[in-house]
């Protein structure tokens, strides 16, 4: 029940932020779609055993986060909630593959430190005994995969869930339009969001006076839960036909017209040719192995 | 049972992609010609009902555990096989956008997995055999619960093939398909009661609705036939094209070896490999896979050369310092990596912070 109305504010809440009016959000849908799916792509083709390449994408979600004013911890929060997931698949990776691919020196390490003048750090380091324990950390092929996957997985839904928080369900269907989805399947997208608030209503009413009238806290049982949901299913039956013949009386004539101007200008392109020439660079040279590399030199 | 994006790779994405969305244009244009306009709302409020059914839950009497009805089923038996894939379809894409379950690159394979499989094989071949014509409660039973089994296991088998064939996961394919099996056998058969319940409640209640159903234009021998051969067809192109790019993945031989072959090679190999092959790394489409390739014919040679040094921790060392020109994998490296890791995270952090400030001064 809790998790019913949960659910319903949830999405009454990204519908909220996606009414937003910063630059980000009047900008064309298809810019943001197109950049949206370019994004997962190209962070889903990294190698298995990448982490460090992944590190420079963070650079969008955050971006957009930043520019449209997005609350960061709700985010945040989303995406912990959906973490487990990919954590029980990925974390039969450091189960299976146990060759070890990567040495972290921990000398190395420490004398890096030393040469850049670190000293307090040592001196911490020497309190607590850790400079005894010299040599190197082994890191299997399957934790590095384990890690490689958490990040794929923020990144992506991170992404997913900045573009409705940005656009909203109703531009993004029509931006899929534009891009030629067939137009059923626009119109279904847009009806089941637009009943989806309707029914979860209707729903959430009839657990809850079930609940008001009974001893027993628990879900309730099948024999229960059938006519239960028949009800429902009879409701929306006929609900489908009263919205039927609502949509007749207004002239309805099999096709469902939107007018929204959407118009693709200068800012549309640069933002996603910007984007995708950013995600190329990020995906071909590993900045952050290049940047550590480079300032190791310069110390 | 919904994928994620961050465990397949994009082949297999693509393929499946240009195969539900094969799949999505072939139902829209069968509802479109055989529309009777009323269907429109029909399927919509029908997907928001699968929505708010979704979040009534019962106990299941055994386990005590919690259950819900599926979808897939229900839908192709009060619809018909084609408005009921377009409607799993938009249900699948709400909860990938606004729940984040599925992910977007993964909807192809998750459309595929829960939609195909019950509105295109189980229901036309299972249940409408069983109970289409002469809807009894003991037909409609048996016909839900073996068609809603089947479908989840067929999906569920799915799931294990997209799984393995993008090689993220590490889990091999008889363990995942011993641990995906019996989990949607239990899932089938408590779909396949709930969608037997409901179903036997509407037949009670209003006959009219599943006659109606089961009368409308069947799914003949010629339609099924022809969107199989265009899903073989999609699929041949689409994963041939991208096979193209990406020749090899991470689970074959090749990986094998990598793996057998050890620690010390496998540096070695990386080092000399990266060296070697820089130009076409950075010019691929996806670098990684290229890499897997011919990675492979490296690996032999390194393996020879490694061979003559022993193998052992001492050489490395002395290995590393020789084969220094690039130390792609070696601690110092790593320590590098680290630093810069780090610094990108923290320079991208920034870079939101000071977006942020910028505005609320603006």
């Amino acid at each position: 029940m809790a998790n019913l109305q949960n659910n319903l504010f949830d999405i009454f809440y990204m519908d909220t932020l996606a009414s937003g009016e910063t630059w980000l959000h009047r900008l064309d849908p298809r810019a943001k779609v197109l950049t949206t799916l370019i994004f997962v792509g190209t962070v889903v083709s990294c190698g298995k055993y990448e982490i460090s390449m992944l590190i420079p994408f963070t650079l969008y979600p955050v971006a957009i986060v930043a520019l449209a004013n997005l609350p960061v911890l709700y985010i945040i929060k989303k995406m912990t909630l959906l973490m487990p997931f990919a954590f029980f698949i990925g974390i039969f990776n450091p189960i299976m593959d146990r060759a070890v691919i990567l040495k972290i020196d921990l000398t190395d390490i420490f004398v890096w430190m030393d040469s850049i003048g670190l000293n307090n750090l040592m001196g911490l380091i020497d309190i607590i005994g850790l400079k005894g324990i010299v040599g190197t950390i082994d890191v299997s092929g399957g934790w590095i995969s384990f890690f490689s996957i958490m990040m794929r997985f923020c990144l992506t839904v991170g992404a997913a869930l900045i573009l409705i928080c940005t656009t909203g369900f109703d531009s993004v269907c029509m931006a899929l339009q534009k891009f030629g989805v067939p137009s059923p399947f626009i119109a279904q997208l847009m009806f089941l969001y637009r009943y989806m608030f309707v029914l979860i209503d209707e729903a959430s009413r009839m657990v809850r006076a079930r609940a008001l009238r009974t001893f027993d806290t628990g879900h309730m049982k099948l024999d229960l839960f059938a006519p239960m949901i028949g009800q429902l299913l009879l409701r929306t039956l006929d609900r489908a036909q009263r919205i039927h013949l609502a949509m007749c009386c207004r002239g309805f004539d099999g096709h469902i017209h939107m007018v929204r101007k959407m118009d693709l200008g200068m800012s549309e392109i640069l933002f996603t040719i910007g984007w995708f020439f950013a995600f190329v660079i990020f995906r071909m040279y590993n900045i952050p192995i290049g940047l550590g590399k480079f300032l190791s030199e310069i110390l | 049972m919904h994928m994620a994006d961050a465990l397949i790779s994009p082949a297999v994405g693509g393929t499946m992609w240009a195969v539900s969305a094969g799949l999505i244009g072939h139902c829209s244009k069968k509802v479109k010609n055989e529309m009777d306009d009323q269907k429109i709302p029909l399927m919509g409020v029908m997907g928001a009902f699968i929505f708010a059914a979704q979040m009534i839950n019962f106990t299941i009497p055994v386990t005590g555990s919690s259950g819900h009805l599926g979808g897939g089923m229900i839908l192709s038996i009060l619809l018909g096989p084609h408005i009921a894939f377009l409607t799993m379809a938009s249900v699948l894409t709400v909860q990938a956008l606004f729940f984040a379950d599925g992910g977007l690159l993964a909807l192809g394979c998750n459309i595929f997995n829960l939609g195909f499989f019950p509105c295109f094989i189980a229901y036309p071949l299972i249940y409408k055999r069983i109970a289409g014509k002469n809807p009894t409660r003991k037909n409609i039973l048996t016909g839900a619960l073996i068609a809603a089994i089947a479908g989840l296991q067929m999906g569920a088998f799915a799931v294990v093939m997209e799984t393995v064939l993008s090689g993220v996961s590490e889990l091999p394919f008889r363990t995942f398909l011993l641990l995906m099996q019996p989990i949607h056998l239990a899932i089938g058969t408590v779909e396949g009661l709930t969608t037997a319940a409901v179903v036997f409640f509407i037949w009670r209640a209003r006959p009219e609705i599943l006659n109606a159903a089961a009368s409308s234009a069947p799914i003949g021998g010629i339609s099924i036939r022809s969107v199989l051969t265009g899903i073989a067809v999609a699929t041949l192109i689409t994963g041939g094209t991208l096979s193209w790019f990406a020749s090899s993945n991470p689970d074959g031989l090749e990986w094998a070896m990598f793996k057998t072959a050890g620690v010390e090679e496998l540096e070695t190999s990386h080092n000399l490999h990266l060296s070697l092959s820089e130009v076409q790394k950075k010019t691929a489409f996806l670098p990684d896979y290229g890499f897997q390739s011919d990675g492979s014919e490296l690996l032999l040679n390194e393996k020879e050369n490694s061979e003559e040094y022993g193998g052992t921790a001492a050489t490395t060392e002395a290995k590393k310092h020789e084969a220094s020109s690039w130390p792609s994998i070696d601690s110092g490296t790593s320590v590098s990596g680290l630093i810069g890791g780090l610094l990108t995270l923290t320079l991208a952090v920034a870079i939101g912070f000071i977006l942020r400030y910028k505005k609320s001064n603006v």
